[in-house]
């Protein structure tokens, strides 16, 4: 008797797999008929499907699903032989018999019955339907807004997604070959993968421990090992695979839905949907996609009439994209939607005071696109609403990051959205990095790993800064913060070494340096969890089996940047509040030291420095007669300071190999500065000046106490580029607005006005400039013509409504000689022009301008004083 | 298999059956042998920075990573002498293995249900959190220790 009940167990649950496969299946087909709905063989197919399920439980004796199913099959034979035309509101109505079907389902699966829910009301109106006559204006469905899906059939037809129609070609092929299948349960398959992992660590151990003796026959049978091995785990990795189609098979239909309530026309093409992932990722992965195709459903793509104004085919695209490259899967979601507006997220992140002006403008646009996924921001309405996404992307980043994963994000403005996701295909083999700290082996999983940084020499100790007892690292012109491994853990420290070894790392969105002891090598590692003793460490992700058969721990990076302080939030916003503080005083000024030639100490505004790198000699071509490295793509024009500053004199000899190069950026031009060395980088006031009339230089002062010479920018571009400069300047003491959108103009413009004496002040657009102008008296505003939002002109009308503002000179600095002389200029407001980057001139000119001014700049100036 | 546990569990304290006997300092414990998966020598073993002070480490066996608890520390007992390396004694529950590292193995012993009592009022507070009753054994005291407890850090000890 027990018997029979278990057999009985066992056919029930075997039914419900195979009904849950073929309700997904119908799902998409019903959608797909939408758009065909001539297709006789996908009606065929979907009438087959029903009475498969029907015969079944008719068989198994539920008679709920039995009934419910038979009315569904009752309207589809109509349907299939041609009595009946299908319509939208007929199509509702079987998905809602698809839902019942499910829930019904799942009311078996949880007590082996039913359930009481009877679906008495759906079973009629399926019945009244059959019975009715066969019309197209249906009444008896949903209430579904015509307008959204009336015309949809014949404006499909022509759009058919190729890729698609192959796969369900692929579904019918595999089905004829059903008989080469067996289904075999996850858990097997999980126990397979375990067995699999422990042989790749035995094979690992053997390996070393052949290493370690010369055997001739032991060698030979553990290269075979080592082969079969290998094989196997492919092997069993594959039956652990299954197509990301398991996962969009359910998305035609949220997609239709979606359309149908926001009165959208969207069409789903789908693209590699036989792509195959490892079933735990597969399960990570389900929730983002469906998170983000209805994103792009609901904030990408517009409403029909608003596309036909743009210019667009009134009906979205969404496109789903999935192949494999490197190991990884790639996954597309492109909508061809309005975009998301670049500009409207760097403000909203500067009044959220997720940046800082000065650093939004240093981010690139896709950077800045990414802001998108910061928790803060997704919350932010506001943003939401204007630029038309955000909602919860942060939780998708995160489920995808939990699993080794990236997210990127790309946009144009009226041009639609892409999210692309990288993903591993496993989760169950990872490869680490392994450190050692405190005597003991570490691993660091390699997604979280940005880089390598080895210092050696006595230096090494100095490279580690502290501010109040915290400890940083500059990378690059930007500070890191620094953890060491052994304090965090709580390890001895090997005492002084004569390098330090520091990895870069990446938790969420920021980065932070880890000093460990050693930095072994790169392994393959299988990730096995820890017991429940140790669940509640938040330093650890889980431990791994080495090569020698001794445990290692797997270093959790969140947690560690976590536990180590790096990465608190409340750390996060002081550093940020000093950093503003600091840009808002104005009067301080960040500077890059390097050393040339005979110059030991020489300043540039780190505003101007997009990074500092190392190329090799040997990287060095020749173009346009002058020398160039390929760079990031792009031709970067190279420039020896030391030639620049002492023509003539002899060339380093060796010339350095790899050579320290300052980039700097505006834009799309940039340049390359060869240096002998990068000294350091300086936040400091610059007190005492010296105008310098030495070819390249500005002049010297003290910064860090000890006297440094500024480059003249200007001069060392110009040995790149041939624009006409002149020298010399006048120095005198007044306080100096540079208002222009360009970092990099600015820089060089207060470099120029730094020299001569001024107390220069920054703006980058017109609240910045208002706020500079109501901090404190100047004496003149320099500035370009396009000052963003709205141009130049905005703010010489908010200063002509004040009567304290009014009379400030404006000089207006352009990119072009050809303006300069333009009248409209003058009548614009502006009391004098002169081209941007001619230091000389503009000096003059402000002279002129500010010395008109005879009262101290505190002082209001009375009215017409300057004409 | 959890029904099985289950039953077990509840006859443990009072069923006369086999135990895999061993020492901690001068106490002899027993565990049901269902419960014990396998006697090792002392393993090699990776220290776990910041666990806590009972979790000793981290063992390998055949591929499964398993946590040892040193059982002196558990019973908060003075520590071992420096030249005595720990057996390690592996047991199981349904939540996974682990393993309790002990200074001495002794012999398997059959013992007769009528001999237990529950453990007595006035023994330290340490111990007895973790022991299910005593058995008395001709000329020594039997005392049955709670697996489930000794590997279960998060138990309100010393309560």
């Amino acid at each position: 008797m027990e018997n029979v009940l278990i057999q009985d167990q066992e056919i029930i649950s075997e039914f419900l797999v195979e009904s849950y496969e073929n309700l997904s299946r119908l799902d998409r087909e019903l959608v797909e008929i939408e758009k065909h709905p001539k297709d006789a063989a996908l009606l065929a197919s979907i009438f087959r499907t029903i009475h498969t399920v029907k015969g079944t439980c008719g068989f198994l004796g539920f008679s709920t699903l039995e009934k419910i199913t038979h009315q569904a099959e009752t309207l589809l034979s109509q349907l299939r032989d041609g009595h009946r035309e299908l319509n939208p509101p007929l199509i509702s109505l079987i998905l809602e018999t698809v839902d019942a079907t499910r829930k019904v389902l799942a009311a078996i699966e949880a007590t082996g019955k039913e359930g009481p829910d009877l679906f008495e009301d759906l079973t009629e109106r399926l019945r009244l339907k059959a019975q009715s006559p066969a019309t197209f204006a249906d009444r008896s469905g949903p209430d579904i807004p015509a307008g959204a899906t009336a015309q949809r059939p014949e404006l499909h037809a022509a759009s058919v997604p190729v890729e698609y129609r192959k796969s369900e070609e692929d579904a019918v092929k595999s089905s004829a070959v059903a008989d080469a299948n067996i289904r075999v349960g996850v858990g097997l398959l999980d126990k397979l993968m375990d067995l699999v992992s422990e042989l790749v660590l035995t094979r690992n151990q053997i390996l070393q421990f052949n290493a370690e003796r010369e055997d001739p026959a032991l060698n030979a049978t553990s290269q075979q090992l080592n082969l079969i091995t290998s094989e196997l785990q492919e092997g069993v990795m594959k039956t652990r695979m299954q197509p990301i189609a398991t996962v969009w098979n359910q998305l035609p239909r949220v997609v239709r839905d979606m359309a149908v309530s926001l009165g959208k026309q969207i069409e789903l093409e789908m693209d590699g949907a036989d792509t195959e992932l490892d079933r735990t990722v597969i399960e990570a992965i389900k929730d983002p996609m469906v998170h983000l195709v209805r994103n792009a459903c609901d904030h990408g793509i517009e409403l029909p009439d608003v596309r036909a104004r743009a210019g667009k085919p009134p009906q979205g695209k969404l496109t789903l994209r999935a192949l494999h490259e490197g190991g990884q899967v790639n996954i597309e979601i492109s909508d061809d939607g309005a975009g998301i507006d670049v500009a409207r997220v760097r403000q909203k992140a500067i009044e959220r005071r997720i940046l800082t002006p000065e650093r939004a403008e240093k981010l690139s646009d896709r950077e800045v696109l990414n802001l998108i996924f910061m928790p803060g921001f997704s919350l932010a309405k506001a943003v939401t609403n204007l630029s038309g996404r955000g909602v919860g992307m942060d939780v998708v980043k995160s489920h995808i990051e939990k699993i080794g994963g990236v997210v990127d994000l790309f946009s144009r403005p009226g041009e639609g959205t892409t999210v692309k996701i990288k993903i591993p295909l496993t989760l169950a083999i990872i490869p680490g990095l392994v450190i050692t700290s405190g005597g003991e082996r570490f691993v660091i999983p390699q997604v979280s790993l940005l880089e390598l940084i080895r210092l050696e020499g006595d230096s090494s100790e100095k490279h580690i800064e502290h501010i109040q007892g915290t400890p940083v690292y500059r990378r690059r012109g930007s500070l890191l913060p620094v953890a060491y491994l052994n304090q965090v853990l709580g390890l001895k420290s090997p005492g002084s070494a004569e390098a330090v070894s520091m990895v870069v790392l990446q938790a969420e969105d920021r980065q932070f340096g880890l000093v460990v002891d050693g930095i072994n090598d790169t392994q393959e590692i299988v990730v096995k969890p820890l017991g429940k003793q140790l669940k509640g460490l938040s330093v650890y992700a889980g431990a791994t089996i080495m090569g020698d058969g001794r445990v290692a721990l797997i270093l959790d990076v969140l947690g560690i940047g976590q536990s180590s302080g790096v990465l608190s939030e409340s750390h996060h916003e002081a550093a940020r509040a000093a950093t503003e503080h600091k840009t808002q005083e104005g009067i301080e000024q960040r500077l890059l030291l390097l050393r040339a030639g005979s110059f030991e100490r020489l300043a540039v505004p780190l505003s101007l420095v997009a990074r500092l790198e190392e190329f090799p000699q040997s990287a060095i071509e020749h173009a346009g007669g002058g020398e160039v490295v390929q760079y990031r793509n792009r031709i970067l024009p190279l420039v020896s300071l030391r030639a620049v500053l002492e023509p003539g004199a002899p060339e380093q000899d060796p010339a350095p190999d790899p050579m320290h190069v300052v980039v700097l950026n505006d834009g799309d031009r940039s340049v390359g500065m060869i240096v002998d060395q990068i000294l350091d980088i300086a936040e400091d006031v610059v007190t005492v000046r010296q105008k310098s009339s030495r070819k390249g230089l500005l002049g010297s002062g003290v910064v860090g106490r000890r006297v440094t010479d500024f480059l003249d920018l200007n001069q060392v571009i110009q040995a790149t580029e041939s624009w006409v400069r002149g020298t010399g300047g006048i120095g005198n003491d007044k306080r100096i607005l540079v208002a222009d959108d360009s970092a990099f103009s600015r820089g060089l413009i207060r470099a120029g006005l730094d020299m001569a004496g001024y107390q220069v002040l920054e703006a980058g657009n017109l609240d910045e400039a208002i706020r500079q102008l109501e901090k404190q008296p100047l004496n003149a505003v320099v500035a370009g013509l396009d000052l963003p939002p709205n141009g130049t002109a905005a703010l010489l009308s908010a200063m002509h409504r004040r009567s304290e503002w009014k009379d400030i000179p404006v000089l207006a600095l352009t990119d072009s000689t050809e303006r300069m002389q333009a009248p409209d200029v003058r009548r614009a407001g502006f009391q004098d022009c002169q081209p941007k980057f001619d230091r000389v001139a503009m000096l003059e000119s402000l002279d002129r301008l500010a010395s008109a001014l005879s009262s101290p700049a505190v002082e209001p100036v009375p009215v017409g004083d300057k004409r | 298999m959890a029904a099985t546990n289950a039953t077990l569990k509840s006859q443990a304290a009072q069923a006369g059956r086999q135990f895999c006997t061993f020492f901690v300092a001068d106490l002899f414990f027993g565990v049901d042998v269902l419960h014990v998966q396998e006697v090792l020598r002392f393993q090699q073993i990776t220290h776990v920075p910041q666990a806590p002070a009972v979790v000793e480490g981290l063992i390998n066996l055949r591929g499964q990573i398993v946590t040892a608890i040193d059982m002196r520390r558990r019973l908060q007992l003075p520590p071992r002498d420096g030249d005595r390396t720990p057996m390690n004694i592996v047991v199981r529950n349904e939540e996974g293995a682990g393993s309790l590292l002990v200074d001495e193995i002794g012999d398997v012993l059959d013992v007769d249900a009528a001999s237990w009592e529950p453990s007595p009022e006035n023994l330290d507070p340490n111990a007895r959190d973790l022991i299910r009753g005593v058995y008395k054994l001709k000329g020594q005291l039997l005392l049955v220790l709670d697996t489930e407890r000794a590997l279960d850090l998060a138990v309100r000890r010393g309560a």
